[in-house]
């Protein structure tokens, strides 16, 4: 009864941070224009809130990813190609019937002849109220469907695939991965992917942001919104893992032969893995196509995969938490913190040596590599993030004493 | 015979390439007893546990459990001109059956392994839930969602139960590897008795121990066995375990049976003797 009372506790306080995890989101969002004369790095076109949707997207997809990696142990690097599917999917079903010509102007208009945005505009009308709702609803069907797609495309490439084991298998998706992007290229299949082109004009994170009559912003809403869908997503995968099936992941990734002999069918658990990871990278695609406000086949290539790869390495393969802390370094190191290696910099007079465009990415390789040769367990290891392990940590930082300090996370 | 055979395998051999490692072995465990496969190093014993298992399937012969044809196999292919065993007519016209070991968990044959296999990132605890697993009746959406609490809080209930019995429940939140060795195999015991098995299948439970430990195991498995309305067939090592438990014996070396029946008539059979000790060469 204790522990079931503990449960409770700590799933609430889960919910709670949660809940403060978002307000403050929207609050970080909008308090440039709540308050005016904040720092620049306030401002909505700021490199922070850059980072904030990248980061919320990116966590997602190195969650998913982890989840088959990490708790399945199946290497698997065709996330990528999941993530087009998803991109693609959300793309094609959500581009507005008006902007169907103009954005397949190559091809003289679009073959599929729907759009969810226009489907639940004839529901809930075009304009205020009405409006908001039916471009949440599309969204929101097209995001499922976008995860559906990749899903089912998993469950078709599974069932020859999942017989291969460690590097075979890693070869295999990545392959896929690969051949979807040099088909969705295709221009024969113009009419519906657009080719080599890409796919514009749908809703994206932008959308959200709440206007008043005149189209002036009343409260942005754009980083909250990759943020609230990346929880949802994430909190549903980490039940999961937590449920009686993510221990039987668990049990596959640790010892095959002993799962197989208690029980355990390795196929059918290592496809729902499978499945279900590529479901949410499909989702984590359409969530990457509505930040950068379009889908192109050529931006889903293997590199994306390795840089998701690395996050999972950097987070620690078999850690949520990890994933999530090493997307947002990740990114935030990548799009904000050394892009400073890539400007010129004049001190005085004096040229700061190496310091130009492309250096960034020699030095990200290099920790990269100190990360992977000396920190190989990650950040996390394989551990959570836990309310104990968070006090344990405040616990070192205050001025030490010389009892034992609880700094043992998980 | 008026007993009810448990397991019943029936002119089981086992090719790889030109090597037989189990031949046209023929045996039958009866329900509720303690019977021993036993034999020299490299006899063929845990071939042919794998057999049984479903990790291999067998190239010529018939497996039956309950009373029920379980495996069947004749050779086919490349093998039906290399094969080296006999019989290979009698199944021939057979249907194959050839299980995975998860479907052979499911009918009810739990096994442990030479080489402990414990999961090695959980808990004590968590190495026998995830055997409930199996039989637990949910699905993705409701162990997600936490609709199958109930299921769940029973899964959690019974494993307690388990380590309880098995005198494990203090080590309850210990990782499963940090044990004693002696601990390990008793935990790989309650996880394979968590499946909720009719047929035990022991790969050598005695390796590594010492006699102290063996005379607690010995002890052990015939509890077990009482408790839980078992049928065990075991790989042995041990001569005092096997002669102190077994109702009955068979022995094998290079994959064929030397000998068969009850501890004393193995213990004094020339045969037995000679493969275990090895023949003078000038005899």
């Amino acid at each position: 009864m204790l522990q079931k009372n503990e449960k409770r506790a700590g799933t609430l306080r889960a919910m709670l941070a949660i809940m403060v995890l978002l307000l403050f989101v929207i609050v970080l969002e909008n308090i440039s224009s709540w308050i005016p004369g904040m720092p620049a790095i306030f401002s909505p076109t700021s490199q922070l809130f850059t980072v904030l949707k990248k980061g919320a997207v990116y966590s997602l997809v190195a969650v998913s990813m982890n989840l088959l990696n990490g708790f399945t142990g199946l290497f698997s690097l065709g996330q990528a190609g999941f993530m087009l599917l998803g991109a693609y999917t959300y793309a094609i079903l959500t581009v507005p019937m008006a902007a169907k010509d103009q954005v397949y102007y190559l091809y003289g208009g679009s073959a599929v002849k729907f759009s969810l945005v226009d489907a639940f505009q004839s529901l809930f009308g075009t304009a205020g109220f009405g409006g908001a709702v039916s471009m949440i609803c599309a969204v929101l069907v097209g995001i499922v469907c976008a995860g559906l797609v990749a899903a089912l495309f998993a469950a078709l490439i599974g069932t020859p695939v999942l017989r291969l084991k460690s590097d075979y298998l890693a070869i295999a998706t990545l392959g896929f991965a690969e051949i979807l992007r040099a088909i969705f290229q295709w221009q024969t299949l113009g009419p519906i992917t657009n080719g080599a082109n890409m796919l514009k004009s749908f809703p994206t994170f932008a959308d959200f942001n709440i206007k008043n009559a005149a189209g002036q912003v009343v409260l942005r809403l754009s980083t909250f919104v990759p943020f609230l869908l990346s929880i949802l997503c994430i909190t549903v995968i980490v039940l999961l893992i937590h449920s009686s099936y993510g221990r039987a992941f668990k049990a596959i990734r640790d010892d095959e032969v002993a799962a197989e002999a208690m029980g355990i069918s390795l196929f059918k658990h290592k496809m729902l893995s499978f499945v279900i990871s590529s479901f949410f990278s499909g989702v984590g695609g359409a969530l990457f196509a509505m930040y950068v406000s379009n889908a192109q086949a050529k931006a889903f290539t293997s590199t994306m995969t390795y840089e998701i790869l690395l996050i999972v390495v950097i987070g620690g393969i078999g850690s949520i938490s990890g994933s999530v802390i090493g997307t947002f370094l990740y990114v935030a190191c990548s799009e904000w913190w050394l892009r400073f290696l890539d400007a010129e910099t004049y001190i005085g007079s004096f040229k700061v040596p190496l310091l130009r465009s492309g250096f960034r990415m020699v030095v990200f390789s290099v920790v990269i590599m100190i990360i992977v040769l000396f920190f190989s367990q990650g950040i996390m290891g394989e551990k959570e993030l836990t309310w104990a392990g968070i006090g344990g940590l405040l616990k070192k930082l205050k001025p030490k004493k010389k009892a034992a300090s609880a700094g043992k996370e998980g | 015979m008026d007993e009810k055979m448990v397991l019943r395998m029936e002119h089981v051999t086992m090719q790889f390439g030109g090597v037989v490692a189990v031949n046209d072995l023929s045996l039958d465990v009866p329900e509720g007893k303690i019977v021993a496969l036993i034999g020299p190093n490299g006899a063929g014993k845990t071939t042919a546990f794998n057999c049984i298992t479903g990790v291999y399937q067998p190239t010529n012969g018939r497996v039956e459990f309950m009373g029920k044809t379980m495996i069947c196999s004749h050779p086919t292919g490349k093998m039906k001109k290399n094969y080296l065993g006999k019989d290979a007519e009698t199944y021939a016209n057979q249907k194959i059956v050839d299980p995975a070991p998860d479907h052979v968990v499911e009918l009810g044959i739990a096994r442990t392994f030479q080489n402990i296999r414990l999961w090695k990132s959980m808990t004590v605890f968590e190495n026998v839930l995830v055997a409930k697993h199996m039989r637990a009746k949910q699905n993705v959406f409701s162990a997600t969602f936490r609709t199958n609490a109930k299921e769940e809080a029973r899964m959690r209930e019974e494993t307690m139960e388990l380590l309880k019995e098995q005198g494990l429940d203090q080590y309850c939140d210990e990782i499963a590897t940090s044990l004693p060795y002696g601990l390990q195999r008793r935990l790989e015991i309650a996880r394979a008795l968590a499946t909720e098995p009719k047929l035990l299948l022991l790969d050598e439970p005695a390796a590594g121990m010492n006699p102290q430990e063996t005379l607690e195991l010995a002890q052990y498995i015939q509890e077990i066995r009482d408790t839980h309305h078992l049928t065990v067939f075991l790989i042995e090592h041990h001569m005092d375990l096997v002669m102190k438990i077994s109702d009955y014996i068979y022995v094998i070396d290079f994959g064929s049976e030397i000998a068969r029946g009850v501890p004393k008539e193995v213990q004094h059979n020339k045969r037995v003797i000679e493969a275990y000790l090895g023949v003078a060469e000038d005899e």
